[in-house]
């Protein structure tokens, strides 16, 4: 990424930056999905940093746009982890679960997928395929049929098994759709009848703008969540918009996806995250 | 869509409009805030600097010319308009059929764009034509993306040709090619190939999409983007332009809240026209794309000229000829009529999104967004519980007769109530509205079914004056 690369060897190699330099920056941290709020913060910093410890004292402004909170998955140690996969269409829901689950398994857990898209046409489909290449159990329900039905089977079906974790995939929805955020509660209420939701992920596709703030915002006033995975990090998007989310919100970003097989998976490294910005 | 995009745009013209006389520093303000919001909405940063340029030189050009008297905020107003409609591509453009069918149309874009649910949408909106789509279902790559496309197909009676199952299994230009044979076999006038989503930086999936391209010769090669995509827009599309090339865009998801600042930098940057609109799940919603309409909306001054032809495909001609006779011939407006005109408003699409399109609509977009759906649902189920004869004579819904509508429409006997009341209540203006001598016909060149139909609508409102968004409409009318 290297959006500081420049400004890190100018300030170093002549101990000035021009109101020009300056405007090329801002230009290139909005190209990057920072959005102009956080461009403003960025720039007005960086403003004050030294020569001498540019790469420093920008690496602290960075870190300190990021979220605090830990990054580590919530778990139940005594039981079952239930971990609930949402996010607006088209972001790789699916494929991150699926994902997920291959990266829960190789650790030596076992998992269960509950196919909770009954909307999409062939989304269930979709996740048994990867099931079978993964070979994980998927639980589904009927095409179209309730998905906190099929979410609530599957609880049963995982206490049943005495699996470890029980990943949920949920349909696609945008976030101003009030009628299918509250489908989406539901699935969550019904769940916690007999099993509390340890972790609920939020798919985010890195080429989303700003429109990633107002996803992330509703969707945690209706489901309250607990981390981002951020996807297809692997085209020509920065994926700004995350490091916007996290100063934001205080939202952790806790999983990236970069690839389209199943182990082009990773827990998302803010110190590597913010080298990158800066080199 | 583009609603805070619309609110940044009012607010800062109604400051601009409160004013008698517009100084340079005022258009200055002005700019800024355009600027600021422009960049909020994912606008890519050269496309907003020359699109602020623009204005702020053609408005400081104006300002010496306008007479003292005249609205100079409605001169800016329209010059920013006219500066958005031209961004977004002039005037909209329909594909182009070729000489020899089968017209064959491909379609490209980034995984998860919505490609596969907007072949079909655009195969319904062919057929709905007249017209004999084939879809083809290249797209090898993804998990189930074949049956995705079949059930689709299924869904909207289109047939889908798909020899190979998909799942990286089988060859996407074959697929393709022996798609377009077929077609031309059967005699379909037209063929649409979905293909497998794909990175701009992919160079081998991306060799792919000119493969197919060169074996299928499309007549069109649409550019199918994410409306909440952001910066990244302008750079994806310069690739794909560069690789497979295409001749026109196509905007998905405009239904969320997204500003669809990327379709105004494609449009801009690419010089190829927006060509379609898909906003929501079902697949009849989708449109063409008109840039003067959607700059309209984009200024706050709403749709109407779409909102209108919703309604007349909504209202089709049978239906609306019966209407007309009756309420000409000085019969009464029964519940069977509302009934019918109910279910066509549920054709029109969701109620928020009629809503959405009237002017001022802005400001109210939270109280649209939470617009209850299933208000009509609840209306319609308990005029369907009725008889035939209580539908015609509602006089005759004595108590029992009510409670047992009630039960069977599983609401209580107070909505029943309601509704009966509302009922006679717009039975009886009608009447008042007929005998006040109002012609018999409709005007020539006017839907025909527009009178009756906001009369429906407005009877509805009356129930729920409550209710913010309900109250627009009434207002509006």
């Amino acid at each position: 990424m290297g959006l500081f690369s420049k400004f890190i060897a100018k300030i170093k190699g002549t101990n000035s930056f021009s109101p020009a330099d300056w405007q090329e920056l801002e230009q290139e941290l909005l190209a990057s999905d920072l959005g102009p709020t956080l461009t403003r913060t960025l720039i007005e910093q960086a403003k004050k940093v030294k020569s001498e410890d540019a790469e420093s004292a920008l690496s602290q402004i960075l870190t300190e746009q990021l979220s605090s909170r830990s990054r580590d998955s919530l778990v139940n140690p005594n039981g079952l982890t239930v971990v609930m996969v949402v996010g607006v269409n088209g972001t790789g829901k699916t494929t991150s679960v699926a994902k997920l689950a291959s990266t829960i398994k190789s650790a030596g857990s076992t998992v269960l997928i509950a196919a909770g898209d009954t909307f999409r046409a062939a989304a269930v489909d979709q996740l048994q395929t990867w099931g079978d290449r993964i070979g994980i159990p998927v639980v589904c329900g009927k095409a179209n049929s309730d998905p906190a039905s099929v979410a609530f089977d599957a609880t049963q079906e995982a206490k049943r098994l005495g699996v470890d974790y029980l990943l949920i995939d949920t349909a696609g929805r945008l976030h101003n759709k009030n009628d299918l955020m509250a489908e989406l509660e539901k699935v969550k209420r019904v769940v916690e009848k007999t099993s509390p939701v340890n972790e609920v992920l939020l798919v985010i596709d890195a080429t989303t703008g700003q429109n990633g703030l107002s996803q992330a915002t509703l969707f945690t006033e209706s489901v309250t969540v607990t981390g981002i995975i951020v996807t297809k990090l692997d085209g020509s998007a920065k994926g700004g918009v995350a490091l916007a989310i996290e100063k934001e919100l205080d939202i952790p970003i806790k999983w990236v996806g970069t690839g389209e097989s199943h182990t082009d998976f990773a827990r998302f490294e803010p110190a590597s995250y913010i080298a990158g910005l800066l080199s | 869509m583009f609603e805070s995009l619309s609110s940044r745009f009012t607010s800062a013209f109604g400051a601009l409009r409160s004013r008698g006389r517009i100084s340079n520093s005022d258009i200055e303000t002005t700019c800024a805030e355009i600027r600021q919001a422009l960049l909020e909405s994912d606008v890519a940063v050269s496309v907003v600097d020359s699109f602020v340029a623009s204005i702020s030189e053609k408005s400081l050009a104006a300002l010496p010319t306008l007479q003292s008297g005249t609205n100079q905020g409605q001169v800016i107003f329209e010059i920013v308009n006219a500066q958005l409609i031209e961004i977004l591509g002039g005037s909209e453009r329909r594909v182009r059929f070729a000489k020899k069918a089968p017209t064959v149309i491909m379609l490209a874009g980034l995984q998860g764009a919505g490609k596969t649910t907007l072949a079909g949408k655009l195969a319904k909106f062919y057929a709905d034509q007249g017209n004999t789509p084939l879809l083809v279902a290249s797209d090898l790559q993804r998990p189930n993306a074949v049956t995705q496309l079949q059930v689709v197909g299924d869904s909207i009676g289109v047939p889908v040709f798909a020899p190979e199952g998909g799942n990286g299994v089988g060859d996407p230009v074959k697929v393709a090619q022996a798609g377009i044979e077929f077609a031309r076999a059967k005699q379909y006038n037209m063929v649409i190939v979905d293909t497998a989503g794909r990175l701009g930086v992919d160079e081998d999936l991306m060799k792919e999409a000119i493969r197919i391209r060169d074996a299928v010769t499309p007549d069109e090669i649409l550019f199918v983007v994410d409306a909440m995509m952001g910066q990244d827009a302008v750079r994806t599309a310069a690739a794909f332009l560069d690789g497979v090339g295409f001749d026109g865009v196509v905007l998905t998801k405009l239904d969320g809240d997204a500003r669809g600042g990327a379709a105004l930098s494609i449009a801009s940057l690419t010089k190829r026209p927006i060509m379609f609109a898909s906003m929501g799940e079902k697949l009849g919603d989708f449109d063409i794309f008109y840039p003067d309409r959607m700059a309209s909306r984009i200024l706050g001054l709403g749709d109407v000229a779409t909102l209108a032809e919703q309604a007349k495909k909504a209202f089709d001609g049978d239906t609306s000829a019966k209407l007309e006779a009756k309420f000409a011939s000085g019969e009464d407006f029964t519940l069977e009529d509302f009934l019918e005109q109910l279910q066509a408003m549920s054709k029109m699409g969701s109620m928020s999104k009629l809503l959405s399109m009237l002017p001022g609509s802005g400001a109210m977009k939270k109280a649209i967004d939470n617009f209850d759906e299933g208000e009509i649902v609840r209306t319609t189920a308990i005029v369907q519980s009725m008889t035939p004869t209580e539908r015609r004579d509602p006089k005759v819904l004595n108590g029992s007769r009510r409670a047992r509508i009630a039960l069977g429409s599983g609401r209580a006997v107070s909505d029943v109530n309601n509704l009966v009341d509302r009922f006679s209540a717009a039975q009886k203006m009608m009447k008042q509205v007929r005998n006040g001598g109002m012609p018999a016909g409709m005007p020539p060149g006017m839907p025909a079914m527009s009178a009756p139909a906001t009369k429906g609508v407005a009877q509805k409102k009356k129930s729920k004056s409550g209710n913010p968004a309900k109250r627009a409409i009434e207002e509006a009318q």
